[in-house]
């Protein structure tokens, strides 16, 4: 990548546009996945997509041209296209964007990376895979099974008019495994955190999350809900796993914060949110336990990097504290339409999409609360696990959430496992219900590669870390 | 384009060694983008990309990988070079694959789509000017885009197409508004201005004061662009033979149980009346339709290449996903303008949103209303409705509680763009129907 790096740089230089403002977004993406489904390795499939992103701003107004022909004459093409578009745009523009200022930082950041994935060899990675699949096929019930890593490097160089140079390698794994049981006309399936465990890193990750181990206990935790009753309906006591949580986290804090979406761009897709302006710095969203940091810095966890795709640095910053609503997220751009401060969190998908704001690591901050004693201030509750349904408004304020395993909470002990366990609410009251939060040994890391919004569409990567936390009062109810 | 992917393909086909093959797709896109909020341009762009994804096999054993091209042939055919090399080294390491089937025909098709579009730079001022006034929000994409398919056997198929779309809304006050589409292959202004008035019209309703009502259960139209949200929720692992053989479809209990859809039902994969390319990945070329449901019963499934290996069965060219792209529900006899009249008295929905299974092994969903959804009164829209949450079983909606679906149908060019644009439609009735759970 260096070298392509550095023939990129040379022919930016050499065609700079006359404008206010012009950066060159350079992003290649490496994929590799592997899968193992019923014992029978899957096509393994690579990719190499590589382009770039010309971003210009002129005359107040701003145009991007992207493309994947990355000789002279390719981006010469897409200097002028942008051009073009930023001074057609200047006549129609939502925003002059003679406000913004313009980012001009040097910097680089790197994945720590123990176990390099390249550091393994193939047949390692497929041995490791046909063993997992091997431990899922536990009994005749089972009647399909898989178990999977995908792999991704993105290195990317952004240079700007202004000075600003920044190099970041980031490399993601998602370990995957699932199993399907069927009896009649009733099928479960269980999986090891549906797509939750992605994180940054490499192979040693599996390590961390014990990979290699949990085929049998995913396996028997299908069956179990095979011949599980169905979760019971009524207002209980919920205590959520980290990997419901961080659904929850998702729709219900994150994308209503996100201020574009406060702003209107996003009405006619991702949707608007009921968090408004003025809410900010005084709006108790939560109990006094809820505390939301925005963590790009915590180095293992999915959308971890030192500077956002616009260029701004990144740094740790509380969104919401002791409960009151603070800070949004919004990028440079997002501010300097409002004039409220926010985060670095100006992200685009890949090359070939502008950057918009967009989590990045949102987390719940630990408690003092241990799982023992969570559990032991429950009467009658619901333990739920492993998100399988998400579904919320346009606003971001009725919720209904899915999960694959639950388990009745009796009397302070965890009791008879429950399938198809969903609960339902209203964002602006259930965080105000949060009664518990888990104290650090309870906290686990993960995220979601595949978080949809804007237009045209874009998914990314955005990482959750929380704790297991209690809520008072929640809705909760069955299958059909 | 076409003429270099081919040039491509013989490349490949001129680096083949012996007991060596390649299958190849080609996919490009030259889209500008037009985002607008509040009636102005938030952001404007365009987009060139090309890849090719080549699959090398030697016996039973394969691997695919995709790369970037840039246009530039003796740099492309380098990377397909060092693109060969990588995969020779890695075969060796990989066990022979009892699914894999890959087209050894040659049947080979060109569907080349006329480029009749107006220039974005002229169609935008226009549609700016048109909705001038209007808390307009919304995307305009336009541009063409080409699929190709090659492998050694000397099969080539090709598809383009040019067309645009635009999906916008009109926002009358906070999470009121009206959603629209058009699309095509050529910019009518016309027609556009059609499509405002009927916004327009709708507009006005919206400004009365919001109706709610209390979660039960209620008599309702799903327009169209509804019921394409909960199809295409049903499309995912419904409709494939894998998830039919693995008992995962949502379908199980109609399959396999006493749930019953109404006679009146028939879904088909129309692939020839879609906007789709009608080639696969692995060269399989699909029929013209494929019935899935017919009158209310299991017709047959889609089945791709691995699964037609995997199960003993004739693969109908389905993609590994076996998802419907071009998915067609027949007409019923319900005139569209009689609709407020059967409904009466209920809710009138026109968008749906966020659509997830509650109970996928019961096919439930849940999901909300959307825009501009309606309070109807003895067959009179009398006030917009409140956001609901739905919560419903599709044996419900689509079985005894389906009452009729009408006449006239929408064809729905997708207007998805994750990662390139979307060649998937739908061509759909509108529904009412009997009872229908609202819960939140």
């Amino acid at each position: 990548m260096q070298e392509i790096e550095e023939i990129i740089e040379a022919r930016f230089s050499a065609i700079v546009p006359n404008t206010d403002f012009c950066s060159l977004r350079l992003v290649q993406e490496r994929e590799e996945s592997l899968s193992v489904r019923q014992d029978v390795l899957q096509p393994v499939f690579t990719s190499t997509d590589i382009g770039v992103m010309i971003t210009v701003i002129d005359k107040g107004g701003m145009g991007y041209a992207a493309t994947s022909d990355l000789t002279e004459n390719g981006l010469k093409s897409a200097v002028e296209c942008a051009t073009d578009w930023a001074h057609r745009s200047s006549k129609h523009t939502l925003i002059d964007y003679r406000i913004l200022k313009h980012p001009n930082a040097i910097g680089e950041y790197f994945t720590v990376t123990k176990k390099p994935w390249l550091s393994v060899p193939l047949s390692e990675k497929i041995d490791l895979l046909q063993l997992v699949s091997k431990d899922l096929k536990t009994d005749d019930q089972i009647v399909d099974w898989e178990a999977g890593l995908w792999y991704t490097e993105v290195d990317s160089l952004l240079l700007t008019t202004h000075g600003g140079h920044i190099r970041q390698q980031l490399r993601f794994l998602v370990p995957t495994m699932g199993a399907t049981a069927n009896a009649g006309v009733e099928t479960e399936r269980r999986t090891f955190g549906g797509h939750g465990y992605g994180r940054q890193g490499g192979m040693e990750i599996l390590d961390d999350l014990d990979f290699s181990n949990s085929g049998q206990r995913v396996s028997e935790e299908a069956l179990q809900l095979l011949k599980a009753p169905n979760c019971p309906s009524g207002v209980r006591d919920v205590l959520l796993a980290p990997d419901q949580l961080i659904l929850q986290i998702h729709e219900s804090i994150g994308h209503p914060l996100e201020l574009d979406r406060i702003l209107g761009d996003e009405r006619n897709y991702a949707g608007t949110s009921f968090v408004t302006p003025d809410m900010f710095g005084k709006y108790r969203y939560g109990s006094k336990l809820l505390n939301i940091t925005f963590d790009p810095t915590k180095s293992e966890e999915f959308a971890s990097y030192a500077f956002d795709d616009e260029g701004y640095p990144a740094t740790k910053q509380y969104l919401i504290r002791d409960g009151i609503l603070l800070k949004p997220l919004g990028g440079g751009l997002s501010q300097a339409r409002t004039g409220m401060s926010g985060v670095a969190n100006s992200r685009a998908s890949s090359w070939n999409r502008p950057p918009i704001d967009r989590m990045a690591n949102l987390n719940l901050e630990s408690g003092d609360s241990t799982f023992e004693e969570m559990l032991a201030s429950v009467e009658r509750g619901i333990f739920m696990k492993t998100n399988c349904s998400w579904s919320i408004d346009d606003s971001r304020n009725k919720f209904q959430f899915g999960c694959e395993w639950a388990q009745l909470i009796e009397n302070g002990k965890l009791t008879d496992v429950v399938k198809k366990p969903n609960y339902r609410g209203i964002s602006a009251t259930f965080w105000r219900n949060l009664k518990m939060v888990g104290s650090v040994d309870t906290v686990e890391t993960l995220g979601t590669p595949y978080c949809g919004k804007g237009e045209p569409n874009q998914s990314i990567r955005v990482g959750h870390s929380t704790p297991t936390c209690l809520f008072s009062d929640v809705d909760v109810f069955g299958g059909a | 384009m076409q003429t270099y992917f081919y040039q491509l393909a013989e490349h490949l086909n001129s680096k083949m060694r012996l007991k060596e093959c390649f299958t190849c797709t080609f996919s490009g896109e030259d889209s500008d983008f037009v985002r607008v909020n509040q009636g102005a341009i938030r952001q404007l762009g365009s987009v060139m990309q090309r890849s090719l994804t080549i699959t090398l096999i030697t016996g039973m054993r394969h691997t695919s990988e995709l790369i970037s091209l840039s246009g530039d042939f003796s740099l492309d055919s380098l990377r397909l070079d060092n693109l060969l090399q990588g995969a020779r080294e890695k075969l060796p390491y990989l066990p022979e694959d009892p699914h894999l089937l890959y087209a050894e025909t040659n049947v080979s098709s060109e569907q080349h789509g006329e480029n009749r579009l107006s220039k974005t730079n002229e169609t935008i001022p226009s549609i700016l000017e048109t909705v001038q006034g209007r808390d307009m929000v919304g995307i305009y994409a336009s541009g063409g885009m080409y699929f190709g398919f090659a492998s050694s056997f000397g099969q080539r198929n090709w598809f383009s197409s040019f067309n645009h779309n635009l999906e916008w809304s009109f926002y009358s006050r906070g999470d009121k508004a009206v959603k629209s589409y058009y699309a095509g292959f050529e910019w009518d202004p016309l027609a556009f201005q059609g499509k405002v008035d009927w916004a327009n019209q709708q507009l006005d309703v919206l400004s009365y004061p919001s109706h709610t009502i209390k979660p039960g259960r209620y008599r309702v139209y799903l327009s169209p662009a509804a019921l394409n949200d909960i199809i295409g929720m049903l499309s995912w692992g419904c409709f494939g033979v894998k998830a039919h053989r693995t008992k995962q479809t949502p379908l199980l209990r109609m399959l396999e149980g006493n749930e019953k859809l109404n006679s009146s039902l028939t879904i088909l994969e129309n692939t020839c009346e879609g906007i789709a390319p009608n080639f696969q990945d692995a060269g399989f070329v699909k029929p013209d339709r494929v019935t899935l449901i017919e009158r209310g019963k299991f017709q047959s499934t889609l089945v791709s290449p691995r699964s037609s290996k995997e199960y003993g069965i004739p693969t109908n060219g389905a993609s590994s996903y076996e998802a419907p792209e071009s998915v067609d529900i027949e007409a019923g006899k319900l005139q569209t303008g009689k609709v407020l009249q059967k409904l009466d008295t209920g809710v009138y929905v026109n968008n749906v949103w966020y659509l997830n299974y509650s109970d996928r092994n019961a096919c439930r969903m849940t999901g909300m209303t959307r825009f501009a959804t309606f309070w109807v009164e003895n067959g009179v829209i009398k006030a917009p409705l409140s956001v609901m949450r739905f919560d419903e079983t599709l044996f419900r909606m689509l079985g005894d509680n389906l009452i009729a679906l009408t006449a006239e149908r929408d064809l729905i060019m997708d207007s998805t763009t994750y990662q390139s644009r979307s060649t998937e439609s739908a061509r759909l009735p509108g529904i009412l129907v009997g009872e229908f759970s609202f819960t939140l």
